[in-house]
């Protein structure tokens, strides 16, 4: 093939793929914007018209909306602190020393991200009752940062490999005691690493649906009410557009903040 | 061991020998704990609630009753043919992604973006995308009604057209879930020294026989990884489906979700859950053992 055909193969087909996944954003962002009338009429334009917040408004005015948002917010809140807390050292652990049972640990880490939320959910719930966990948020808190962990300790491991040793050493031959070092050396390179581990379990526990609704029964958090509301009590179609626009915004921020590292959350082969 | 296979290997991590001492495991515990409370102890859960029955006694009464549901059968079909469908399709646009990211165009990191940019949406958010798309008045039938191929809008998810209900769900699993896969093949893409590709050029390898005898042997291992990741996910599937063809599609996750949140059976959920486990596993030894046939087929061409 001559080189301006593959040139122009290439153009066609990085803008077909981009296409592919941009579209189907527009679309749902134009439907939370069509008003609910123009929605179930035929033939309807493809632009709201005129464009109207009407949509959005009744999905934050439904019943339950605004508290399971906050609900889902402060979930998301405590599985950062819980699988930072838990997680970062152990990522560090990894990180620094060798020790007999690092490879059995990491192998062991790498298992765990492959069991989600669906085999632990019904046991737990069952546990949870007996426990007095049962439909509060730090009971979906403590599922989510058991699916948070792995990618919190390997990416914080990533982060600490990036950080020098010698920088470490050199500030506890300066006289600074191993907590002094880390905190005062190694915890401020590392913090915009350990920055993304924490974005990224938010949208982890964000966007998680079968524990939350599993587990929670009046203190919905926002995917557990909208699964509610679209599988059991026949949401309408305003609803669920709203609520599909509404969940997807933050992860499209998201995304474009933790970029840089999201070859380093997938890209760590089971091995 | 091949050559590329030597070359895989990651060297040793640059870690200064310190004292072996108590702090790693000091670090470690924290996590241990953890995962044992709210990860091991809930698959063991999971198993006991599936076989003992309310007097502590082993029985098989829940699987049973699991088999003998109306939606059993259906729900072990639909799993296994939307896995096997999904699947190919997501390598295969994976792959073309992955390999043009690889090329490094003008552009390529802005178009690693976007392709990623589905990794953060949830099963349930994309299903409510698609189905601003494929519901009877969605964008589908403006489109098809703005090129008047139909008279009026047509029905795409009903029991009545099942191959269309499935068209729906499997374009919205390939539009939620290839990131993932492409992200796994990217990594593993940069791991291969460009100098292997330059050396292929220089021997007179062009585009498919490139592909064929050293990208793809090369990306094995981490195809087989992304394999393993995205098939266990696909047993998961569960609100995509839910959102788009409600029960008329059951699948394994979905009726352990319906099991517990109808029927109040944590029992048949928990076997639901054990099957989909099982099932996990079982994928994971047969694509280790499959791969690696392959593996020793390529190396001994």
């Amino acid at each position: 093939m001559s080189r301006p055909a593959r040139q122009a193969l290439l153009a066609v087909t990085v803008a077909l793929l981009a296409t592919w996944v941009l579209l189907p954003l527009v679309l749902i962002a134009l439907a939370s914007f069509t008003p609910r009338s123009q929605l179930y009429a035929w033939p309807r334009p493809l632009l709201p018209q005129p464009w109207s917040a009407e949509t959005m408004r009744f999905f934050f005015q439904a019943q339950g909306v605004l508290p399971s948002t906050l609900n889902s917010l402060l979930v998301a809140a405590l599985t950062i602190g819980l699988s930072v807390a838990i997680g970062a050292p152990a990522g560090y652990a990894l990180s620094r020393f060798r020790f007999p049972g690092r490879e059995a640990f990491r192998l062991g880490i790498l298992a765990t991200k492959m069991f989600p939320a669906t085999i632990l959910a019904v046991p737990l719930a069952v546990a949870f009752i007996r426990w007095g966990l049962y439909d509060t948020l730090w009971g979906v808190a403590f599922v989510h940062t058991a699916l948070a962990l792995p990618f919190t300790i390997i990416i914080t491991m990533s982060v600490f490999l990036g950080v020098p040793l010698e920088l470490e050493e050199a500030a506890m031959t300066l006289g600074c005691s191993r907590l002094q070092a880390f905190r005062r050396v190694a915890l401020p390179i590392a913090l915009p690493g350990l920055a993304a581990a924490a974005i990224f379990t938010f949208v982890l526990s964000w966007n998680e649906v079968f524990a939350a609704t599993i587990l929670t029964l009046r203190n919905r958090t926002l995917p557990a009410l909208v699964m509610n509301a679209v599988g059991a009590a026949g949401a309408p179609l305003d609803y669920r557009f709203a609520a599909g626009f509404f969940m997807i915004v933050p992860a499209l921020i998201i995304i474009l903040l933790i970029r840089r590292y999201l070859l380093t959350l997938w890209g760590v082969t089971v091995r | 061991m091949t050559v590329a296979e030597r070359r895989l290997e990651r060297p040793g991590l640059p870690l200064v020998r310190l004292r072996i001492d108590w702090l790693p495991y000091l670090l470690l515990l924290p996590t241990l704990i953890f995962l044992s409370a709210f990860f091991v102890y809930p698959m063991l859960q999971a198993l006991a609630l599936s076989v003992r029955g309310p007097d502590g006694a082993l029985t098989w009464r829940y699987f049973q009753a699991m088999v003998g549901d109306t939606y059993f059968s259906g729900a072990i079909r639909n799993s296994l043919l939307l896995t096997a469908i999904v699947i190919p399709l997501q390598v295969a646009i994976a792959l073309t992604i992955a390999l043009l990211v690889n090329s490094r165009f003008r552009g390529h990191t802005t178009f690693l973006y976007v392709a990623a940019i589905p990794l953060g949406i949830s099963d349930l958010a994309a299903g409510l995308v698609w189905l601003s798309i494929f519901t009877e008045r969605g964008y589908l039938n403006m489109l098809l009604q703005g090129l008047h191929l139909v008279p009026r809008p047509l029905t795409f998810l009903t029991f009545e057209r099942p191959l269309l209900l499935y068209g729906a769900i499997v374009a919205t699993e390939v539009w939620r879930a290839t990131a993932i896969v492409m992200l796994i093949l990217v990594a593993g893409l940069q791991l291969i020294p460009r100098d292997f590709f330059e050396t292929a050029e220089v021997f007179g390898a062009t585009g498919w026989r490139k592909l064929r005898y050293v990208t793809l042997p090369l990306l094995r291992p981490v195809l087989q990884t992304a394999l393993i990741i995205r098939t266990i996910l696909a047993f998961q599937l569960f609100a995509t489906v839910i959102t788009l063809a409600g029960r008329i599609v059951p699948v394994l996750a979905g009726e352990a979700y319906f099991q517990y949140t109808i029927y109040r059976n944590p029992h048949v959920a928990s076997a639901y859950a054990v099957l989909i486990m099982g099932t996990s596993m079982a994928v994971t030894v047969l694509y280790l053992r499959l791969l690696r046939t392959r593996e020793e087929e390529v190396a001994r061409a």
